[in-house]
């Protein structure tokens, strides 16, 4: 059968599995231990009757009592429940980069071999690890033209909020911490770059958009003042528009003082391509999670490699791992350093999965990813637009990078479905359809990022799948409207999750409140 | 690669020529460069990137990476008594089997609707973790404890709405760095002091420091020392009294035995669930957990997701979705609390495989077999010629310090002698405090045996006899 | 059983098409008809209407005869109760604001209506602020917040608000310019006072819907800011608009709702003044100008807040202008600039550009500004 303009007649596993708590049988035993050796028995006692008084449980912890394989059907059926990007044609959820995470990864990354290492072992012990580490860090230098990186933020939020860390360090060294008080960013930049140099203490000035979607350089010039710490940037922007004059950007902070940092979130589609310090970047930080291949893990674990040019090693967090042309090595003198941000050195098996992706790839390989990657976009773009009520908000007729923002605004107004209702109907053939987070100025938006990993006829494959929910939307958007009806369950009841006396984040407060 | 210029890579199915020319006659441009025009000449990167040779075959990258790996030197090929923010606790298979479906492993931010499970066994780990801690509401994971700690202060700051901190000295140093950053320059930490001849509070010093400027007070039970703490209550009494909040910073697997901080008057505890299934991985699997009471003044001030359960369309079915979500600097960046990014969302569940397993007697009885090994193993150190154990009298969970003080070696000797025995002994505190002298922390889990413990100590014991290397 | 009133001006923007700005007035509409003309009124607020189907047993709709309401009312599957008598194809403003008065009797939830400003003004005169309303956009000037952006999005926001989803309300701008010199190309917009409707944040994702931060606790935060940077010696100039007066407001200072207040180390000197006054007052003085942009449309200067001059503008100058607005009000204008219109063309081009605005007490955004 060709699958050519076809959806799938789909359905998602649907297993109705209970709360964990409502398949508890007492006495029942999911794992063993060791018994206790007589030995010490006799030497110690219980271990317990010598603790405080005041320190000890006497009531068990009411956790559930399940055998080993009812556990394992549990959450294996859980998991069926669960649409990984394995799974599914995975581009509709912009801005995440789900792109294949290749297996290999997994399997060396589980091997004893690494899994087995404790973060204090001896350096000697650890000369496999730290090589991996400190290559990808030489790896990162090429692919952004920076000098040092550091692997220690575990996620990208984090990694911004280091970022806001060392501005402040370098601004604190030179007696300004205090009179540059301010961050500026756009409106197409991530949230995290807004929230999190607010949690620094810094104070945000957002640039909005023109009408081509980008930030015009006379608002960076009205922004920009003696109290700028520093700018926070992606680029290209959430939209997929490239900043052309990025390097007018960093030009004019740097007049006034301030730091410039390059949120790369975004990177996919310019590895080889263009880098951070051709854009005059001091600090810049990547997801491995992201564009270098680390799965995402239901949302993490994750990290956010951030580099740096010299002059800014001084701040980073340490240890940073070196080599001496011998060995490799912890270096903890950074006399200006942050101090950490994370316990030891960052999530290391993200680090090893980005290592061999890399390796697998070369230099070509990766440019080719990103091409590759605006290929698959902008034919994307091309066919989204063919649909009816979809468009793409600011540079029409223009290329994008590696992802776009859409916006359902025009079918919305015609038919009166959400991108909420299409997001839902999407689950019916298996896809992912994400609208965006804040800010909320593209009505009723949709950003889609086909990465690298998708064939044509899988990108073929969700455009039929908009299609035919864009069909429906016209014909019958009640069909729409009441969507998902093929998935795990069916519309959810927001109202009691916002509301202190309904809401339930554990079972026990679940329990408690519908007694009542 | 380079002569190959048409390798087709298996990551990139349209890097076939011929796909890429039909998408590109469909796109209407004649070569993939023409898309990139948004970027200007003089940004180009006309270099080319000076990484090493590929090794596109699968084969040949296996044997490089694991030939690599291979250079390292595990904990199971040896014998590991180090503890202190990661420690080696035995991971069922199942937790295994159940973080590398690719279903987990591969699933990110879908809807409560096709990415169901992933709710669903988040809010169960919650649920689990909350009847460890006794308390109702519990977040989804965050990146570490020293992130989960340094959030707890800034909620209970903005709870509170004072800007001072009081932090026992006897915190991870590594953690309190972390703390320090999160919080400069908006709050102030001052440490409390530990009293040195029992590892715990300093309650006059407590007294002395805490004022009506006080946010809250962040201790640690059982301490980085390794002391369990048992003035909690009179802590939390002295904080309450003074309006601050009690953070409490814990180990959940101590909690089949332990009374839980919310027990002795804790408003928000904090902690890691690596040891809750999870291979240590150099570091790599932290994972910081919140908790506190199911009150809204509380709920409001998380960063973190927070997944509840709730009805759906039909009658009878769950459904799950994020308690809240406004709270969160995705639904507002600025008035968004703190931030919320990708954190360790697969640890979450995982830990939640573990307690499954586990069930009420496992954890208790792991807690149980835990004191009993390490008290054994405090024991037979203390009565080495030239080792001491500083806080003796006190109980301890499984870590505790060990001093070589009265011994002629530093611990790093005694280190590298263990080390050539295939053993790694317990972290080197002497730096982190040297009020306490030579010392080291060591860390006793269910995974060592009597054995274990005996190689250990005739190791220690013949390197202490030994002549001076001088 | 919730009761919504529905008043629709049949007439309003029969005028855009043909080029008449507005249809205040018989003659006018006279004109209006001769021109070819044709009501659009009416199948704009169908639109609205649709949306609140599936509440059709939820709620009872009340409303006029005819063109005024029964009609759309019942194309739309409604069973509506009808009060009041019009004459058919003669409805004017006085029909408008008896309807409101009849409703206001028949404790109504909520007031639909469907018009222009000049409808928004009958009603205001009509109700004051005694029910909330919300404005359904079907006339040709629209320079008054009360209306939603389109009339599908009224619907959705009246459906929500019936089902008791929203619970915040907003004070919005009640404006209209004067049509005659409209005509003649003279705009002057003013400030009449302000209807009260419920607040909805746009683009709010349904999924994960909730309680965003209110449109009052924005414009605290950014009272706040301003009163917390103010300086001793300098004058302030409040400038019209709800989002200025919760300055006010926090400093516990008398006000007029519709005009300009000046402030000198946080104490009143005088509010409501005019043009002339205010020049006594900072003639050679430091002072600073407090705004707000002001309606549907974004205007910084020139409409409701004409007390501020060219010559106040001049004698306070361009760097002591301080603009404030909340976020959702922002994003309400969809990306278009904020305009100026002062009546000096110099000074408005010296105006325009790109100015910093405060959007809350960490946050401020900077936006285009045009002529």
């Amino acid at each position: 059968m060709s699958r050519k303009n076809k959806v799938r007649n789909f359905h998602q596993a649907k297993w109705d599995e209970p709360v964990i708590f409502e398949l508890s049988n007492k006495g029942e035993r999911g794992i063993l231990f060791p018994e206790i050796e007589k030995e010490i028995e006799m030497d110690i006692g219980d271990g317990i009757s010598n603790l405080p008084k005041n320190m000890v449980r006497e009531q068990p912890p009411n956790l559930p009592e399940l055998s080993q394989m009812q556990v394992l059907k549990h959450y294996l059926r859980l998991s069926q429940q669960t649409l990984g990007a394995d799974l599914n044609v995975d581009i509709g959820q912009g801005t995440c980069t789900m792109k294949y995470s290749p297996k290999i990864n997994e399997k060396l990354a589980t091997s004893s071999k690494f899994t087995e290492l404790h973060p204090s072992q001896d350096e000697t012990t650890v000369q496999g690890i730290l090589e991996i580490i400190y290559k990808l860090d030489l790896f990162l230098r090429e692919i952004s033209g920076l000098d040092k990186f550091t692997f220690q933020p575990s996620g990208g939020s984090q990694a911004i909020y280091t970022i806001a860390s060392i501005i402040h360090a370098h601004h604190e060294a030179s007696g300004e911490s205090e009179k540059r008080d301010e961050i500026i960013t756009t409106m197409f930049s991530h949230p995290s770059d807004s929230a999190a140099p607010i949690v620094k203490g810094y104070k945000i000035i957002n640039i909005y958009p023109n009408e081509d979607g980008l930030p015009a350089v006379e608002a960076l010039e009205k922004a920009v003042s003696n109290r700028t710490a520093g700018l926070l940037i992606t680029n290209p922007e959430d939209t997929g528009i490239f900043n052309p004059k990025i390097r007018e950007f960093t030009r004019i902070v740097h007049e006034v003082g301030g730091v410039c940092g390059y949120d790369q979130a975004n990177a996919n589609g310019i590895l080889g391509i263009t880098r951070a310090k051709e854009a005059g970047f001091d600090l810049c930080f990547f997801n491995l999670h992201k564009t270098f291949s680390s799965p995402h893990g239901c949302g993490g674990p994750a990290a956010g490699a951030l580099g740096v040019t010299e002059e800014f090693i001084k701040y980073l967090p340490t240890p940073l791992v070196e080599f001496d042309e011998s060995k490799y090595f912890f270096n903890y003198d950074v006399p200006r350093s942050i101090g950490k941000v994370r316990a030891f050195y960052g999530v290391v098996p993200a680090i090893l999965k980005a290592y061999s992706w890399i390796m697998s790839l070369g230099s070509k390989g990766l440019k080719e990813v990103s091409e590759v990657a605006v290929l698959n976009n902008n034919y994307l773009l091309k066919k989204v637009l063919e649909l009816r009520g979809a468009n793409a908000p600011y540079a029409e007729g223009r290329h994008r990078i590696e992802q776009v923002r859409y916006s359902w605004d025009e079918l919305y107004r015609e038919t009166g479905v959400t991108t909420e209702d299409i997001t839902c109907r999407m689950v019916d053939f298996g896809f992912h359809m994400w609208s965006s987070h804040h800010p909320f100025i593209v009505p009723q938006p949709f950003t889609l990022e086909p990465t690298e990993s998708y064939s044509k006829a899988e990108i073929d494959e969700y455009i039929a799948g908009l299609k035919k929910v864009v069909e429906e939307a016209y014909e019958n958007p009640e069909l729409v409207k009441t969507a998902p009806h093929r998935s795990v369950v069916h519309k959810i009841n927001t109202d009691s999750l916002n509301d202190p006396a309904r809401w339930a984040i554990t079972w026990r407060a679940y329990l408690k409140k519908s007694k009542k | 690669m380079n002569k190959k210029r048409n390798l087709v890579h298996p990551y990139i199915p349209n890097s076939v020529p011929e796909i890429k020319k039909q998408m590109l006659e469909e796109i209407g441009v004649k070569d993939i460069d023409t898309l990139y025009e948004d970027i200007p000449e003089d940004l180009r990167f006309t270099g080319e990137m000076n990484l090493p040779d590929p090794l596109p075959s699968e084969y040949a990258l296996e044997r490089h990476v694991s030939q690599l790996l291979a250079k390292n030197q595990t904990c199971q090929e040896n014998l590991s008594f180090l503890g202190g923010d990661c420690w080696q606790h035995y991971v069922p298979a199942i937790c295994d089997e159940i973080n590398q479906r690719a279903e987990f492993l591969t699933a990110y931010a879908g809807e409560p609707y096709e990415d169901h499970g992933r709710f669903q066994t988040l809010f169960e780990y919650a649920s689990m973790m909350g009847e460890l801690l006794d308390m109702d509401v519990v977040n989804v994971p965050t990146y570490d404890w020293g992130q989960a700690a340094s959030t707890s202060i800034r909620m209970a700051a903005r709870i509170t709405k004072r800007t001072e901190v009081l932090v026992a000295e006897s915190i991870s140093p590594d953690r309190l760095l972390i703390i320090r950053n999160y919080c400069k320059p908006i709050i102030k930490i001052e440490l409390v002091k530990y009293d040195k001849k029992t590892g715990k509070l300093d309650i006059d010093d407590l007294k002395a420091k805490i004022s009506s400027n006080t946010a809250g007070i962040y201790f640690e039970n059982p301490s980085y020392l390794g002391c369990i703490e048992d003035q909690g209550k009179i802590i939390s009494d002295i904080a309450h009294t003074h309006g601050a909040l009690s953070l409490i910073g814990v180990d959940p697997i101590s909690l089949g035995i332990l009374i839980p901080p919310s027990n002795y008057g804790a408003d928000i505890v904090c902690g890691d669930i690596q040891g809750l299934g999870m291979h240590m991985q150099y570091g790599g699997s932290l994972a910081g957990f919140i908790a506190t009471r199911d009150e809204e003044r509380f709920v409001m001030e998380y960063p973190s997701r927070l997944f509840g359960i709730t009805t759906t369309a039909v009658e009878g079915e769950h459904g799950f979705g994020d308690v809240t979500y406004d709270r969160t600097s995705f639904h507002d960046r600025i008035e968004g609390k703190e931030f919320i990014g990708t954190a360790t969302a697969l640890w979450g569940i995982t830990a939640g495989v573990y307690l499954a397993l586990v069930g009420p007697q496992g954890i208790q009885e792991l807690g149980k077999l835990i004191m009993q090994k390490s008290q054994y193993a405090m024991k037979k150190l203390s009565e080495i010629e030239g080792v001491s154990i500083p806080f003796f009298t006190s109980s301890h969970f499984k870590e505790f310090v060990v001093d070589f003080s009265t011994s002629s070696k530093m611990v790093k000797e005694v280190n590298k002698a263990l080390l050539e025995e295939g053993i790694f002994g317990g972290k080197d505190i002497s730096k982190e405090f040297p009020e306490l002298g030579n010392c080291a922390v060591y860390c006793i889990t269910e995974i060592h045996t009597k054995e274990d413990i005996d190689r250990l100590v005739h190791a220690v014991d013949e390197c202490l006899k030994k002549e001076e290397p001088k | 059983m919730k009761k919504v009133g529905l008043i629709v001006n049949p007439i309003a923007g029969m005028g855009g098409k043909v080029g008449l700005k507005g249809t205040d007035g018989q003659a006018i509409l006279a004109e209006a008809k001769r021109m070819g003309a044709e009501q659009v009124s009416p199948q704009r607020t169908v639109k609205a209407l649709e949306r609140l189907i599936p509440l059709k047993n939820a709620i009872e709709i009340i409303t006029y005869p005819q063109e005024m309401g029964e009609e759309v009312a019942n194309q739309c599957g409604f069973n509506p109760k009808v009060i009041g008598s019009i004459t058919q194809g003669m409805t004017s403003s006085d029909d408008t604001k008896q309807a409101c008065k009849d409703l206001l009797k028949m404790k109504i939830d909520l007031l639909l209506f469907a018009g222009g400003d000049g409808t928004a003004r009958d009603i205001y005169n009509s109700i004051g602020n005694e029910i909330v309303v919300l404005g359904i956009p079907t006339g040709v000037k629209m320079h008054s917040s009360v209306f939603t952006y389109n009339p599908m999005r009224a619907g959705d926001l009246a459906m929500i608000y019936l089902q008791g989803k929203v619970k915040e309300l907003k004070e919005a701008e009640v404006m209209d310019v004067d049509e005659e010199a409209f005509r003649n190309g003279f705009v002057s917009a003013k400030l009449y006072g302000y209807l009260r409707i419920p607040f909805g944040k746009r683009y709010t994702q349904g999924l994960k819907a909730g309680s965003p931060p209110t449109e009052k606790y924005s414009q605290e935060a950014i009272a706040q800011k301003i009163i917390d940077d103010m300086e001793n010696d300098c004058f302030y100039i409040i400038g019209p608009g709800t989002t200025t007066r919760t300055i006010m407001e926090k400093l516990n200072l008398d006000f007029t709702l519709l005009g300009v207040d000046l402030l000198y180390r946080k104490k009143l000197i005088e509010e409501d003044l005019n043009e002339k006054k205010l020049l006594e007052h900072i003639k050679g003085k430091k002072a600073k100008l407090v705004i707000t942009p002001i309606g549907g449309q974004g205007f910084l200067f020139g409409r409701g807040n004409q007390q501020l001059s060219p010559n106040v503008i001049k004698e306070v100058g361009k760097d002591n202008i301080i603009v404030i607005a909340t976020s959702h009000k922002i994003n309400s204008l969809n990306g278009h600039p904020f305009l100026i219109d002062s009546g000096n063309t110099e000074l408005d081009r010296l105006l325009s550009g790109y100015v910093i605005v405060i959007t809350g007490y960490q946050e401020s955004v900077v936006y285009r500004v045009i002529s």
